[in-house]
């Protein structure tokens, strides 16, 4: 049996997937093609490359053989017919919303997205005339009762940063396709080890490649992988379907089938957006994914692990981890994510705002920073940083109270996670107005 | 009929062996999907016989009305046509000694597929020459296309 007829396990694809050796010097690791741009065999070959007609390489804002191989291994790790990789995680959204709206469209999407995502959306939106409209993702009758007669996708991520919210995969899928609209789901928290989004309907799936695939802190990155699977040519997609201005009348799907959306995102969106990634951070990220696996399980064993301290302890409220048997989404998780509810979540500490604070500092181990899914452990008290103009009613209605504080467990040992925690509980003092 | 029971990576490789591919429904505008393909098989080193009633010559090759025109044989008979015109092309490509029957994106026939096996002819279904070209000859892997190859081995720069 040959290879191409193997179905390769998820760890070997992780490592191999998009990056074979290279072709003229036999280097085994994936080599960095710190290039602009590429020099062009003969006259008839460049023209080929700028039509579309032949793969090639013109210009590294809009493609680069490093940037590739991480775009394939990500693209294969999600089941989806291939990635376009992005300057970070947000860029990576605009630009997949960019392709498919025009003034006039509608969005729906969850409310329970990461912060920066919701401003995103609130100003891009606005700016574009494209109408929104948040709602509650737990309920599917949210998601119906707000579709509209210009909606043309549905946005959502798999655990909600924050909250932790689990989301139904395959039912808003379903409710998307019954209406003639892709699905997209950020996929950031649970990673393609955790859940594959495609496998349960989603069209397109987007990254902070910046968070567990890259998984040490180091590049900030995003991509955007599509299934291949939506028909575009439904009548409803003309900015796909239809004769491209922006690209000499090619009519994108027709001509590429299922990479009709892909090379529509690169050859133009990359193209006029210009957030390309960087080859080192590609090679970076590519990097970062031959472990995802293995870093992935030592990071919701020991989120599972600090959870169940947390939720015995007496200064501590409640916790918000999906994974807990006692959580609202369990049901969710033992459908979408069987391996893992992933490695970020909230817990509430009695005392509030003073307690939150005193917690923080008496912290030795977790590092005090505003990002998620790195190797270390990260902590960050929502109220006294990222969301601290808000008062307390305010923060409330976004699902942060006054003691919420929201950790990123690494991969170091979860005794010594348990350990730091303990010894900034013991330091909290205050009260504050929860007395139960 | 299961179109992925028509994609196997050896029959597929096999047919990319082959150097004369007859593509029926070529076009000669170029921003047509068989265009982009005839282009692109060509600069591959193909050669390609056009065959399609209403052009006489596409990439500077002399375009025949049908398969039963070609005056010589082809290894591959490529299809760019409505999927109820396929029973017919395939009794031609069977006719004509052509080895393998390659149905693009979207030209599904279970009968065309029949009369093609049946007559020991190999048949791939829904996929895109260029494409599994570029998966295993070419530069897919340069565009960020998942091209599911997976190996160690050193392949000619
Ligand atoms: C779930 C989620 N999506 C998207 C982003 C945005 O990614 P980036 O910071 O790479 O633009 C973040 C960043 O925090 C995130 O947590």
């Amino acid at each position: 049996m040959s290879n191409d007829q193997r179905d390769f396990g998820f760890h070997t694809r992780s490592v191999h997937a998009g990056s074979r050796p290279d072709p003229n010097t036999g280097a085994r690791a994936l080599p960095i093609f710190q290039t602009s741009s590429y020099v062009f065999e003969d006259a008839e070959s460049a023209a080929a490359y700028f039509n579309l007609q032949e793969y090639g390489n013109t210009y590294s804002r809009i493609m680069n053989p490093t940037v590739a191989a991480f775009e394939e291994r990500l693209a294969n790790l999600e089941g989806g017919a291939g990635a376009v990789a992005f300057a970070s995680g947000l860029a990576a959204q605009s630009a997949t919303f960019f392709t498919l709206l025009e003034p006039g469209d509608h969005v729906v999407a969850s409310a329970a997205l990461y912060g920066g995502s919701i401003t995103q959306l609130k100003h891009l939106f606005r700016k574009l005339s494209i109408g929104l409209t948040f709602v509650d993702p737990d309920d599917m009758e949210n998601w119906r009762a707000a579709l509209t007669d210009h909606t043309k996708l549905l946005f959502a991520e798999t655990i909600g940063n924050p909250g932790g919210n689990v989301l139904d995969i395959a039912s808003v899928a379903a409710l998307a396709h019954d209406n003639g609209m892709p699905l997209v789901v950020d996929n950031t928290f649970a990673t393609p080890y955790l859940c594959r989004p495609m496998d349960w309907g989603a069209d397109i799936v987007v990254h902070s490649a910046t968070k567990f695939i890259g998984g040490h802190g180091t590049s900030i990155g995003g991509a955007v992988v599509d299934s291949g699977e939506f028909n575009w040519s439904n009548g409803r997609f003309p900015v796909i379907a239809n004769p491209s201005p922006a690209y000499h009348g090619l009519a994108f799907h027709e001509t590429f089938g299922k990479y009709g959306y892909l090379m529509k995102l690169r050859a133009e969106t990359l193209r006029d957006l210009g957030a390309a990634m960087s080859p080192f951070n590609a090679f970076l990220f590519a990097q970062g994914l031959e472990t995802l696996p293995l870093r992935m399980r030592q990071h919701v064993a020991n989120a599972l692990k600090v959870a169940d301290f947390l939720s015995t302890h007496d200064k501590v409220r409640s916790v918000r981890h999906p994974g807990l048997p006692d959580s609202p989404y369990a049901g969710l998780v033992d459908t979408y994510l069987p391996r893992g509810a992933g490695a970020v979540f909230c817990f509430d500490l009695n005392g509030g705002r003073q307690a939150g604070r005193e917690f923080i500092a008496a912290l030795s181990l977790f590092s005090h920073l505003a990002n998620v899914g790195d190797a270390k452990s990260l902590v960050i008290h929502p109220a006294t940083t990222t969301h601290r103009q808000l008062s307390d009613d305010e923060l409330s209605a976004a699902g942060i109270g006054p003691g919420t504080i929201r950790l990123s467990i690494g991969i170091e040992d979860a005794e010594d996670l348990i350990w730091d925690l303990d010894q900034g509980l013991a330091a909290v003092q205050a009260q504050g107005r929860y007395t139960d | 009929m299961r179109v992925e029971d028509y994609q196997d990576p050896t029959v597929i490789q096999a047919a990319l062996n082959e150097r004369r591919i007859a593509i029926v429904g070529l076009s000669s505008n170029e921003l047509r999907p068989s265009h982009f393909v005839g282009y692109y098989m060509q600069r591959h080193g193909y050669q390609i016989v056009p065959v399609n009633p209403r052009e006489t010559e596409v990439l500077d090759e002399a375009s025949y009305p049908s398969l039963a025109d070609v005056p010589e044989p082809v290894g591959v008979v490529d299809v760019f046509r409505d999927p109820a015109a396929v029973p017919a092309i395939a009794r031609e490509a069977v006719a004509m000694g052509a080895k393998f029957l390659w149905l693009q994106y979207g030209v599904i026939s279970e009968e065309g597929v029949g009369i093609a096996l049946d007559s020991g002819m190999q048949v791939i279904v829904d996929r895109c020459m260029k494409v599994e070209h570029a998966r295993y000859r070419g530069r897919m892997h340069w565009l960020g296309f998942n091209t599911e190859v997976i190996s160690a081995n050193r392949k000619p720069g």
